[in-house]
């Protein structure tokens, strides 16, 4: 039987920009870092998560080389599937995010009984974030 | 000429990066005004530059986009909001009745009247979902001009 999800990864364009954006602004820690050439193995999780949030390069071998560059243009497209980033108080959040240089597309909306805004990395992913409701 | 559809089209993914910054400003406040020249300065390119190469990246114009999201979000007030349609018109970007309510039945096929009555009549269960997919799945698919779509359904009832 299955027990959990371990890791999701996500296309980034820069994993360096990406681990900085990650764990500087948004507040993950890094769970595993490990280069074997040009590939690099990157893992990200909340201190009070198991779950790993991969960091990953559209890149060769893995992929050939056009895949790879059509990965890349649709993650600055924006045109990978949502993330939900979930937090206690959503217009909190936005305000610190928001000073650390995060790129919002919405501002907190409250709506359906619930708060949410809308950020990106800079890769070009999309983030919701959503207030846990109690 | 067949629009381009999903792929790579060879464009520099930073150069991506900041047409998708030029639709988010789009998305986010889809009343305002949007000249090609201020989406240019968003994504820091010529307006020659922007117009050819946001078509090529998303497929439409950047002004056919725009178009796409107030008829949305002008789908979405007349169907969760009992706001006149001459408030709605004017909340989704247009200075006028009759152009907002040309151009809603131009795309939609009906007028926005006629829109809000069917929406009522049919119960929605979509609380759950979250708010961005119900706006995407309201979004019109506009892969012809607007001024086009209106010959050709024009040359079809001439013809019948």
């Amino acid at each position: 039987m299955s027990t959990g999800i371990g890791v999701i990864g996500l296309y980034v364009h820069d994993q360096d920009e990406a681990l900085d954006f990650y764990v500087s602004k948004l507040g993950f820690q890094v769970h595993a870092d490990h280069r074997n050439g040009s590939y690099r193995w990157l893992t990200v999780k909340l201190p009070n998560q198991q779950f790993e949030l991969g960091l990953f390069l559209p890149q060769e071998p893995v992929l050939d080389a056009k895949t790879a560059q059509t990965m890349r243009e649709m993650v600055a497209k924006g045109a990978m599937p949502p993330l939900v980033l979930v937090v206690d108080d959503c217009r909190a959040s936005y305000e610190k995010l928001r000073a650390k240089g995060v790129e919002f597309t919405q501002e907190p909306i409250a709506r359906f009984g619930g708060v949410d805004a809308n950020f990106r990395d800079p890769s070009g992913n999309a983030w919701k974030m959503v207030e846990a409701r109690a | 000429m067949s629009e381009r559809s999903a792929g790579s089209t060879g464009q520099d993914p930073a150069l991506l990066r900041r047409l998708l910054r030029a639709k988010d400003r789009m998305d986010a406040a889809s009343e305002e005004e949007w000249p090609v020249q201020r989406l240019a300065s968003v994504s820091g390119v010529s307006p020659a530059h922007f117009a050819r190469s946001f078509k090529e990246a998303f497929g439409v114009p950047p002004h056919r986009y725009l178009l796409t999201r107030r008829i949305e979000r002008a789908k979405a007030l007349l169907r969760d909001t009992d706001q006149p349609i001459i408030d709605i018109a004017f909340a989704t970007g247009w200075s006028s009745l009759g152009t907002f309510g040309r151009v809603f039945k131009d795309i939609t096929g009906e007028s926005p009247t006629e829109l809000r009555a069917r929406e009522r009549a049919t119960a929605h269960e979509l609380e759950h979902v979250p708010h961005c997919f119900i706006s995407a799945a309201y979004r019109p698919n506009l892969k012809t001009a607007v001024s086009e779509k209106r010959r050709r359904k024009e040359a079809n009832s001439e013809s019948e």
